[in-house]
């Protein structure tokens, strides 16, 4: 067994919970520098190149991205041969997320229930994902969830009978209709297959994939790409004021499925798709 | 990209009468943030006939809770929030005397409504440039509701504000025509 402090667990939180929200991925730049080339509405180009200034802006003066720092969702991914020490795991999480919204200058946006909606103060606590993997590491990912792109999320029940078509059809709608809402040009993540909740969690792991990368799977990756393509023949464009760049890319993760069903999910996130990951 | 426009808040009707869906507008003057919890607020204050924390009349409402500001900065990342939350409360506030409105997202025929009978025009900012939106806010003073904490009411002073006009007063709306002018066999 290898013995890993909790506390060290926290830092990452903390500090992922900073570089997530004031830094734009170098690769995510570069892919949409690229968008400038593939947009033809004067004002996508223009709202397009704001973006990449603002990233500029946000890395040079570590000022958040946007202003909605999400909630924290943390993905965290522990080795079995790791013996956590130095206290209890959830309180060590929402320490770093409390020190990372606090000395990283962010909104604080997470209230203590849904309803008398009273503000938490520290942004804690924060969403985790735990799944036990082989090994001694423990691997933290942070993905800070904004709720204008989140609310336009979501998961249909469809029957094995719709297929394939009925799962692009339910992605490309519900992206569609959410028009300028989630602040396009958005990233999709789809789950499809598991159960209701399962296909949600496939939805936002999608999320975590780099811009540009195909599904494993040659099926699926055509999937992704006439996603991508129908979403972008829609003309919502950048912010939705129209245009040829609604989404930069579409991401499928999937899980295996009960003879009844086909669970299928769709979860939005900006142009940012902010997440980053720490090994210890 | 046509020229941009400067205007000054607040807006006078003449202001209103010369914008137009996809102008390009620089904003300088003062304006007042406000969201969710603070409109449900300013709301329940008109029904209930009690006085707003401030003068409605030709202002403009910034749909934004910002950041903490850094040392040295007058405020955080101060991006919109979605503009469609706000529907519910947007139509009495016109009826009051609000004139502009910032936000992100397309708006319901009920406020489209509202701001054709009043002449009031909607300004889309570009969501998630929060932090070069920030760059055009000079002052930031918390006039109400702190207890909010970012949803609380500031009054901000802006320069060169960067919007574009995304549903002018007579109507026309951005969200619909920029779509179809940009599908393809919708």
């Amino acid at each position: 067994m290898r013995e890993v402090d909790v506390k060290q667990i926290g830092d990452a939180v903390r500090d992922l919970a900073i570089s997530t929200n004031c830094e734009l991925g170098e690769r995510e730049t570069e892919y949409i520098k690229k968008m400038l080339d593939v947009e033809e509405s004067p004002t996508g180009k223009e709202i397009i190149s704001m973006l990449l200034e603002n990233a500029e802006i946000a890395r040079k003066e570590m000022i958040p991205i946007c202003q909605d720092t999400g909630f924290t969702v943390i993905f965290l991914e522990l080795g079995q041969d790791v013996c956590l020490v130095g206290g209890d795991l959830n309180d060590a999480l929402a320490d770093g997320v409390k020190r990372g919204y606090t000395e990283g200058y962010l909104r604080k946006s997470i209230l203590s229930d849904p309803i008398k909606r009273v503000n938490t103060g520290d942004n804690t606590p924060p969403v985790l994902h735990l799944s036990i993997v082989p090994g001694d590491k423990v691997k933290v990912t942070l993905a800070p969830k904004g709720g204008g792109s989140e609310n336009m999320s979501g998961v249909c029940m469809l029957k094995p009978a719709d297929g394939i078509e009925g799962v692009k059809n339910f992605v490309v709608d519900k992206v569609i209709a959410s028009g300028g809402n989630p602040c396009p040009p958005v990233v999709v993540g789809v789950g499809i297959g598991g159960t209701f909740e399962k296909c949600a969690f496939l939805a936002k792991k999608a999320l975590l994939k780099p811009l540009g990368e195909r599904h494993p799977d040659p099926f699926y990756a055509e999937v992704e790409e006439e996603i991508l393509r129908r979403i972008n023949e829609s003309g919502v464009g950048p912010q939705g004021l129209g245009g040829r760049v609604t989404a930069l890319d579409v991401h499928v993760e999937t899980y295996p499925c009960h003879i009844a069903s086909l669970p299928s999910a769709v979860n939005i996130n900006c142009h940012a798709s902010r997440h980053g990951e720490r090994v210890i | 990209m046509a020229q941009v426009k400067n205007i000054t808040a607040p807006l006078t009707d003449e202001v209103i009468k010369t914008l137009k869906i996809g102008d390009k507008v620089a904003i300088t003057g003062v304006i007042y943030s406000a969201r969710d919890a603070a409109h449900k607020k300013l709301v329940d204050l008109i029904e209930g006939g009690k006085d707003l924390p401030f003068d409605l009349p030709g202002q403009a409402i910034y749909f934004v809770g910002p950041t903490p500001a850094k040392p040295g900065n007058a405020v955080g990342a101060a991006g919109p929030t979605t503009s469609g939350r706000m529907d519910a409360y947007s139509p009495l506030l016109i009826e009051h005397g609000l004139k502009g409105m910032i936000g992100k997202g397309p708006r319901s025929e009920s406020v489209k409504d509202a701001m054709k009978k009043h002449g009031a025009v909607y300004f889309a900012a570009v969501g998630g440039a929060g932090a070069l939106i920030s760059k055009s806010i000079t002052k930031v003073d918390v006039i109400a509701y702190p207890e909010l904490g970012a949803e609380a009411i500031r009054r901000m002073e802006v320069k060169d504000f960067p919007a574009i006009v995304a549903i002018d007063a007579s109507g026309d709306d951005l969200y619909e025509k920029g779509k179809k002018e940009y599908g393809i066999g919708a």
